[in-house]
């Protein structure tokens, strides 16, 4: 029944994915459409992290590490290799190398939650200020400098089978987004084999997992390093939007975000922080436009209020919402059949 | 013919600092054996328990299950070699259906088909067929500790370890309880740590008393509850 409600759910999601994935060049300005290649990769990125957070419940505080990582090593890549697939490939590669490296040492060493929540922060922190002071001409990977704070360029995608053949916007927004459905429909699936049943359970009880004869570390590693390589894909997307790519993606500021669309979207579910992550993203550029409030106050407001009238999302608000909703109904349509059945039983003549 | 030995302890000690819980214990189980593990409280069951787990790892001494030396082992290696573990506190995936439950179980050691047929048989054998698609976290404390116990006869485990399978239970309960652990024991051998005298009265056919970490004597019932060192150690006082 559930199961039902959220498939129809699913096949609807992916009807209004390529409606926008096709129709949106038409209708949106250029300008639009860039922006929201770039929201694209925060939302895979808010994807990535509701996967390892919301399924695995490894508080991932620095998720942005492995973002950043993609970011650099596709843009680094592309600029040497003069072709962009192979770049691309090799950054989610080594987004998910480093979530595996970074992963081992935390579950093999049994690392807490709030620990975990640390350490990947300063994971990410120590990524930020390393790349800050990459400013000079040595800092230099084959041809491709390193730039400091101002960072590098990222070659827009091109051609698999056409290095020389670049992609306009419009059509590495089609990347962008059917990345995202592809992205979006593989963790559906991820969640829903058995190894996701599993990192769900381990979410649940881990010592119960364990009692069962699953080895709860490995596991969690697997679905870390899933993460990580999402992320990376992220940071792939976020560099052609952009068009650099800077110290800047690992900050403190996108890291925190990040936590704070899957906690507006919905923590245990898919699709929340990914509109989260979309929500969020344009109600900043909103803000920007204007100067009578503060960004990040405003932000701040935001997950105040959430973490105290909705702290498990909106997602999940709006599906216990019409699951009662529909219970309710059911209940009623319930009771008249009974009033209906014990009606007629009273008809009936008494013996 | 002598029995085989499926569990076996040699000098297993277990150290919290200066805390001595188990003190050079030598237990051995037999096939097919159901054990009742009894004690006042801090007499070390529970630490003897977990050491037979791999929740803890003994100070010194050695266990063995069968043929295997699982000194150090992890739980997860422990319950790979085929054992079923509940534990005293219910560890239930609070958050996910019982019949999810007992599927997660199932599906460790056999495939999707096969597991969903077990996990059906499973619940109904346990009478939990009709709230099946509960979660686990709404249910009552007996109704969660028997979805553990499902969860443990689900994976048709050769030897099981339970603490406290009756904890917190109504008579009523307690009694089905005894029912499905003679079930479990048909295909089984047992080690269970209780403190329900009645319940253990039930069920077992040999008790080892636990006394200041160490096994102060292996018996039946009948002797143990006669037994006048037994009645001391319980009540602290001579009668």
């Amino acid at each position: 029944m559930r199961q039902r409600h959220e498939n129809t759910a699913l096949v609807v999601l992916g009807i209004v994915g390529l409606v926008v994935m096709f129709a949106a060049p038409h209708f949106l300005q250029l300008f639009t459409i860039i922006n929201l290649t770039t929201a694209i990769g925060l939302a895979l990125l808010a994807l990535s992290l509701g996967l390892v957070w919301g399924h695995g419940g490894i508080l991932c505080f620095g998720q942005t590490a492995f973002f950043g990582v993609g970011a650099y090593v596709y843009a680094v890549a592309a600029q040497n290799f003069g072709e962009t697939t192979g770049a691309a490939v090799l950054a989610i590669a080594a987004a998910a190398a480093v979530a595996a490296i970074l992963g081992y040492f935390m579950f093999y060493g049994r690392i807490s939650d709030v620990y975990l929540g640390v350490i990947t922060l300063t994971v990410t922190l120590i990524f930020f200020n390393l790349l800050r002071r990459t400013s000079g001409p040595e800092y230099k990977i084959g041809t491709a400098l390193l730039g400091g704070f101002n960072g590098t360029t990222a070659p827009p995608l091109s051609l698999p089978w056409d290095g020389n053949t670049i992609l306009f916007p419009h059509q590495v927004f089609h990347v962008a987004m059917g990345a995202l459905i592809v992205a979006y429909f593989g963790c559906v699936w991820l969640t829903r084999s058995h190894f996701g049943r599993v990192c769900i359970a381990i979410r649940e009880n881990e010592t119960r997992a364990e009692l069962l004869g699953y080895d709860a570390r490995l596991y969690k590693l697997g679905l870390f390093t899933v993460g990580g390589g999402l992320a990376g894909l992220a940071g792939i997307l976020i560099a052609n939007g952009i068009g650099r790519v800077t110290p800047d993606l690992f900050n403190l500021s996108y890291a925190a975000q990040t936590i704070i669309w899957v906690i507006v979207g919905g923590r245990g579910t898919l699709i929340g922080p990914v509109l989260g992550a979309f929500t969020i993203f344009w109600l900043a550029s909103w803000l920007g436009t204007q100067s009578y409030f503060s960004i990040n106050i405003v932000l701040g407001i935001v997950m105040i209020l959430f973490v105290l009238l909705l702290p498990r999302g909106v997602v999940p608000a709006l599906i216990d919402l019409t699951g009662r909703w529909t219970r309710r109904k059911m209940s009623q349509r319930e009771r008249m059949r009974a009033r209906r059945r014990t009606g007629r039983r009273a008809m009936q003549p008494a013996e | 013919m002598r029995r085989e030995v499926v569990v076996q302890t040699r000098d297993l000690s277990m150290r919290f600092g200066g805390v001595v819980a188990n003190d050079r214990v030598n237990f051995d189980l037999y096939a097919g054996e159901l054990r009742c593990l009894i004690g006042p409280n801090g007499a070390g069951k529970s630490t003897f328990f977990k050491c037979l787990t791999g929740q803890l790892k003994p100070s010194e001494g050695t266990v063995m299950i069968r043929e295997q030396d699982t000194t150090g082992y992890d739980t997860h290696e422990v319950a790979q070699l085929g054992v079923g573990i509940k534990t005293q506190i219910p560890n239930v995936f609070d958050g996910l259906t019982v019949e999810e439950n007992v599927l997660l179980s199932c599906r460790r050691w056999y495939g999707a088909r096969r597991a969903q047929t077990l996990t059906a048989e499973t619940l109904e054998r346990v009478r939990l067929g009709d709230i099946r698609q509960r979660t686990v976290g709404t249910l009552a404390h007996g109704q969660r500790q028997w979805v553990e116990l499902a969860m443990v006869m689900a994976a048709q485990p050769w030897l099981v370890l339970l603490d406290e399978p009756a904890a917190g239970m109504t008579d009523e309960e307690t009694v089905f309880t005894a029912d499905l652990i003679r079930e479990i024991n048909k295909t089984a051998s047992m080690i269970i740590v209780e403190h329900d005298m009645n319940f253990i009265r039930s069920i077992a056919n040999k008790v080892t008393v636990f006394h200041r970490g160490a096994i102060l004597i292996e018996d039946t019932m009948d002797v143990i509850s006669a037994d006048p060192l037994v009645r001391e150690v319980y009540l602290g006082h001579k009668h």
